[in-house]
Parts: C-alpha cells; sequence; structure tokens
C-alpha cells in the first residue's frame, strides 16, 4: 500500500489554480466537527470493509515477501521427507525432494514482488510517457503516439513475450531481460486510459493559461496536468503489477522465465514437473497461486477504491444507497 | 463507410507491425538461431543442402551478406507465398500445415468460453449494476479474486478436483486418442467432455472482468438524465433497465474486446500446456522448447491474425451498435 498513500498525497500541492487559495498547506489540525473535509482528504480513498480487506491481503503477502525468507529455512535444502502433506514441522509440506514448500514459498514470493514492482514502475513511465507527452503535444505526435499505443494493444501480449523469451538464449535471460520485456509489451492499455485523461485535462482554462504564460513545457506537464492524473496514474500502476505478476507467473511456469530469479511461476513450473498433479500433492501447486490470486485481489481491491476517485458516480451511489437506508430507518422509529 | 475504411487501415497497420515485429525480433536479439535450428533439423534426419539454409536465414536471419532491406522483401514475399519453412519438432511437416491442424482448436476453444465468459458476465454485470449498494452489489469485489487467478493454476486447480478426485473429465488432450480425428459424432462427443474443463478454466477467470466493467458503467449510467425521464414516466422497471440502461453502458464492454480477448488468448496459450491440450498454445511452447523458430514465429502470426481478425469483426459491429461513431469521423 506504500506505494499509493504518498503519491496521493502529494497532490496537494498539485490540483493548482482554483483551489489554491483554499488547500491547507500543512496536515490539518483535528477540527470540529461540521467544518468541510480539506479539499486533499477528497483525494484518498474512504475506508471500506472491501479496502481494508484489500489492504491486509497486500500487507500479508509483502510480509510474506519480505520478513518471510528471513524466518524460514533454506528453501533449496533436501532431505528424507518427500512429498509428506503439511505436518507441525512442515506447515506446508514437502517437495519430491523433500524442500520445504512453506521456505521455497516465501522466497519465491519476494522474487515475484520483485519483478511486479519493477515492472509496475517500467511500464507506468512508458504509458505516462506515450499517453501523457503525446496529448499534450497534440497534431501528428499524438496520432503517431495513439496509432503506436492502439497496435500494441492488439497485439497478444504473452504470446509476443513467450516468443522474444524464446530467442534469447538461456544465460542472458536475466532478471532484468524479463522485466524490460514485460513492460515493454504491456504499457499500450494505460497509455491510452492516460491520454484520454490528459486531453480532458488540457483543455481546462489554467492549462491553456499556464502554457499562455511561456511555461515550459514540463513544467505544465509536471506542475499542471500531472496532479489530475495521479489518481490514474496509481490505478495504472496497481494493474501494472497484477499484469506484471501474472505474466511472469506464466512465462516463468512455461520454463521460460528469468534463470537466475526464484518466483511463485518457477516454483509451478516445479510442481508441474515434479508431478504435484498426478501424485495428488495439492500443498506444492496450490499455495504458490494462492498467493498470485490474493495479492492481486488485494490489489484490485484497492483499485476499486481509487475508481471511487476517479468517477465519483460509484461513490454516490454507494452513500446514496446507505443514505436511503438510514432514512427508511429513522421513518420506520418515528412511526412506531 | 468512413469508419470502416478506417478501421480496416488501422488493421492493416497493426498486422504490418506485427509481420514487422516477427522479422526483428529473431534479428535484434542475441543469440544465432539459424545455426541451432539446422543443427537440430539434422538431429532429426533431415538433409541440411546450402538451399535450407538460405531459406531458413531469410526467415530469421543471420549469415546472409545482404541488406536488412533485401532480407526483409525476401521474407515478405515468403510469407506471401505461405511459406512458413519447416517444423524441426514435426519434422518434417511444414510449419503452416502444423499451425493448420492445432490452430481450429484454439480458435473454438477461445471462442466458445470468450463469448460465454461476455455473455454471462455481462448479463449479471447489468443485473448487479441495476440495484447498486445491495448486499449482491457489494458482493462484486469478490470477483476481483477471479481476475487474478493465474489462468494454468486455476487449470491446475481443476484438474486435480474434477479429474483427479472426482474423476469426472479426463485430465489430459483434446479428444479420446482411439477414435479418428472427423465430424463423428462420437468424436465430437469426446471433444466437447475434453474441452469442458478448459473452457471452464478460461470462463471463470475472464467472467469477473466482464461483470466489473458492466456493473461500473451501469452504476454510471444509472444517474443518467434519460434513465430518470424513462423512470419519471413510468416505464416498466424491465424495460428502463434493458432499453436505456443497459444498453448504453454495454458498450464500453464491447469496445474494450480487444484487451480482454488478449488476455484470454495470452492465458489460454499457457493453460493448453496444462492440458496438453491439440491447440496452437501447446505448439508454441513445443516450438520454444525444441528451439524451432520457424514454428514459433508462424504460430505467433498466426495467432496475431485471428486476434486481429476477431477485433475487426467486433470494431465494425461497434459502428453498427453506436452511430455515434460513425459520425465522429
Amino acid at each position: 500500500m506504500t506505494n499509493i498513500g504518498p503519491d496521493v498525497q502529494v497532490a496537494v500541492e498539485g490540483p493548482g489554480g482554483p483551489v489554491e487559495t483554499t488547500a491547507p498547506t500543512t496536515p490539518p489540525e483535528p477540527r470540529p466537527a461540521g467544518r468541510a473535509r480539506p479539499a486533499w482528504r477528497l483525494l484518498l480513498p474512504t475506508m471500506t470493509p472491501w479496502l481494508a480487506t484489500g489492504l491486509v491481503l497486500i500487507a500479508g503477502v509483502v510480509l510474506l515477501g519480505v520478513v518471510g525468507p528471513y524466518l524460514v529455512g533454506d528453501p533449496d535444502a533436501i532431505s528424507d521427507v518427500g512429498l509428506s502433506g503439511p505436518s507441525a514441522e512442515h506447515w506446508l509440506g514437502t517437495t519430491q525432494t523433500g524442500q520445504d514448500v512453506l521456505a521455497q514459498l516465501a522466497y519465491a514470493t519476494r522474487g515475484s514482488l520483485q519483478i511486479g514492482l519493477m515492472v509496475g514502475v517500467l511500464a507506468t513511465v512508458l504509458s505516462a510517457f506515450f499517453g501523457i507527452y503525446g496529448a499534450y503535444l497534440g497534431g501528428a505526435a499524438d496520432e503517431v503516439f495513439s496509432l503506436l499505443s492502439n497496435v500494441f494493444l492488439v497485439i497478444p501480449g504473452l504470446p509476443l513475450v513467450i516468443v522474444i523469451s524464446g530467442f534469447v538464449p538461456r544465460e542472458s535471460r536475466g532478471l532484468w531481460t524479463i522485466a524490460v520485456v514485460l513492460a515493454l509489451t504491456s504499457w499500450a492499455a494505460s497509455a491510452r486510459v492516460l491520454r484520454a485523461q490528459t486531453l480532458s485535462v488540457r483543455a481546462r482554462d489554467y492549462v491553456a493559461a499556464s502554457r499562455l504564460s511561456g511555461e515550459k513545457p514540463w513544467r505544465v506537464i509536471g506542475v499542471e496536468i500531472l496532479p489530475n492524473l495521479l489518481p490514474v496514474l496509481a490505478s495504472q500502476f496497481v494493474y501494472a503489477v497484477i499484469a506484471a505478476i501474472l505474466g511472469e507467473a506464466g512465462l516463468s511456469f512455461l520454463g521460460l522465465g528469468a534463470s537466475n530469479a526464484s518466483t511463485l511461476g518457477t516454483m509451478l513450473f516445479y510442481a508441474q514437473n515434479g508431478f504435484a498433479l498426478p501424485l495428488g500433492a495439492w500443498w506444492w501447486f496450490v499455495p504458490p497461486g494462492l498467493v498470485i490470486a490474493l495479492f492481486g485481489m488485494g490489489l484490485s481491491l484497492v483499485n476499486f477504491s481509487i475508481d471511487e476517485i476517479i468517477n465519483p458516480r460509484l461513490k454516490n451511489a454507494r452513500t446514496a444507497r446507505r443514505r436511503a437506508k438510514a432514512a427508511a430507518r429513522v421513518a420506520r422509529k418515528a412511526a412506531r | 463507410m468512413n469508419y470502416v475504411l478506417r478501421k480496416l487501415g488501422f488493421y492493416a497497420v497493426a498486422l504490418w507491425a506485427a509481420v514487422t515485429l516477427n522479422f526483428l525480433i529473431p534479428r535484434l536479439l542475441p543469440g544465432n538461431p539459424v545455426d541451432i535450428l539446422l543443427a537440430k533439423l539434422q538431429q532429426r534426419g533431415g538433409t541440411v543442402t546450402p538451399e535450407t539454409r538460405e531459406a531458413y536465414a531469410a526467415l530469421l536471419g543471420g549469415d546472409t551478406t545482404d541488406s536488412l532491406l533485401q532480407q526483409y522483401g525476401t521474407y515478405l514475399s515468403n510469407l506471401l507465398r505461405g511459406d512458413l519453412g519447416v517444423s524441426v519438432t514435426y519434422f518434417p511437416t511444414p510449419v503452416s500445415e502444423v499451425i493448420g491442424t492445432s490452430m481450429p482448436w484454439t480458435v473454438v476453444l477461445v471462442g466458445i468460453a470468450t463469448v460465454l465468459a461476455a455473455t454471462i458476465g455481462v448479463l449479471l454485470g447489468a443485473f448487479v449494476g441495476w440495484r447498486p449498494g445491495t448486499w449482491l452489489d457489494s458482493a462484486v469485489p469478490l470477483t476481483t479474486l477471479l481476475a487474478a487467478v493465474p489462468y494454468f493454476w486455476l487449470a491446475l486447480v481443476l484438474v486435480y478436483l474434477l479429474s483427479r478426485v472426482l474423476g469426472w473429465f479426463p485430465s489430459q488432450g483434446g479428444y479420446d486418442v482411439v477414435l479418428d480425428p472427423g465430424w463423428s459424432p462420437e468424436f465430437i462427443a469426446s471433444a466437447i467432455e475434453y474441452g469442458f474443463v478448459p473452457a471452464l478454466t478460461i470462463v471463470v477467470a475472464s467472467i469477473g472482468g466482464w461483470l466489473l466493467g458492466m456493473r461500473n458503467m451501469m452504476v454510471s449510467t444509472l444517474s443518467e438524465d434519460y434513465v430518470l425521464t424513462a423512470r419519471a414516466k413510468g416505464l416498466p422497471h424491465g424495460q428502463v433497465m434493458r432499453n436505456y440502461a443497459a444498453r448504453n453502458a454495454v458498450l464500453p464492454s464491447v469496445a474494450g474486446f480487444a484487451i480482454s480477448l488478449g488476455f484470454v488468448v495470452s492465458g489460454s496459450v499457457v493453460t493448453e500446456q496444462v492440458f496438453s491440450y491439440p491447440g496452437i498454445g501447446s505448439r508454441l511452447l513445443a516450438a520454444v522448447t525444441n528451439n524451432d523458430y520457424a514454428l514459433m514465429q508462424g504460430v505467433f502470426l498466426f495467432i496475431t491474425l485471428a486476434v486481429l481478425g476477431a477485433n475487426l469483426v467486433v470494431d465494425l459491429l461497434y459502428g453498427l451498435i453506436d452511430p455515434r461513431t460513425r459520425a465522429k469521423a
């Protein structure tokens, strides 16, 4: 979650012109009830049960990946208790060669998080460049950038990644190679979203004003436009991380992942090739996928709340319903 | 008709980009695919004449003295003649034939599963979004779990539950191998039986996205004035839901077909590996493990072609559903 909170808060100084005079620059003191909430609070998601669930899921998986490796034993250590189910000694059982599944899971989670973060950042930077910069320039540059992202959008990503990984010799297939390839094939969708948003922000008066007053392009984009796009950027980043973790897992499952990294996909690869399925060793192949699914679910739930900032109608629908319910309750009480 | 022309032009550009990527990838990346491929070919008992070498060099690049532009010309003309080289994995079958026999399996499987998932997802999404805030609606976030599940892992779990524990469905292959492929009723029945779990995997894993997109659009549409007007006129709820809200809310789902199809195809390529399904995905993987570069390129080209084709059809249909797209030009 740490990757979203601070980003959104930076927007305090951002929204520029209209609110500048009223937006408080210091963290708000506890205010008497009834006063309007500070403007920047509108940029933070409202805490809902689902958002809380999402944060807990993310925190759990991140803890497993960051702290876990220090608590578990050596993931590669083999023993003579091969392919045993969960027990007090091995909480998640053992693999065919007696490796502890929990230890492997902790290290693999770390690997997957690492690549997810790397690709997430790379893909977001790429999509911001093609989406925001293209839309800001307008004209022919916009047409070309937009065409490029639309073409990348319709070319199916994973088959392309598989082909590229197939051509790269195994010894030069490092973590960064895989990250760059995944980022190159996954930026297009968010570039399109960002372009649409930028076009609408660019048409606002204060952007025109700052351009007319001779501000440099990087300043207009960085100070006037970007802050308005932060919720969208945050949500696209979250999607990029999910897509990267899923894509890398698929790639590693096929044995095409980074040769020097161990991720959840590699774990599934070994489970599949160690005949975990025919042998019925569910404790070997269920946990890695479950970690991916739960982490992805956590991120999506956070995105839900970000979506409510981008599209307030979603939030209004929720709050209106709640108010209607409360009103009905009051009416019932009064009638009694 | 301007809209149609624009779309055709766009897909022509996309196709050209895919073909060119296919040409550039083996030439820009490290390694010498031609040597590896010819070595494999010799292992399989193929004779390597200078002509064979030249043909593969045209496809993959390598030690030819031609300029990049000349190579590009040779590559394109070979492609137009349908000459994709000979597969090493299935030697001596030509690549186009390998693709021809495996493509229908994937197209039918992914096609049916996608249509099913989209229909069910959109219907459910419209239904849930019509009444935002109910208990059903507040359970919608649960579907994100489905959307974040890796396809191939879901396949593993379903095979484990349905085939291994319950024994209801076969776990490997695309049809009963004692039968001869053909249009006989037994064969089709067996293909359906074998295809059920793979299709279920794709439907379950992709339905969440459709449902969610439709639900969100439905909620947004409900606050439009025309929906309020329709309600104020006293139209029956069902009619307002179907004809006023859902019809408008479904448009972005249709327009976003490209993204979803790309996801589904990517997912199913890996999923086929789990089932040893005789489709194009397992061919691609067999090609990758055997360094069968010619087959790899051919398969990628055909997957792209299929995805582009499906998107073109959907885009043209979209022009029919939403008149605004035609007017915008």
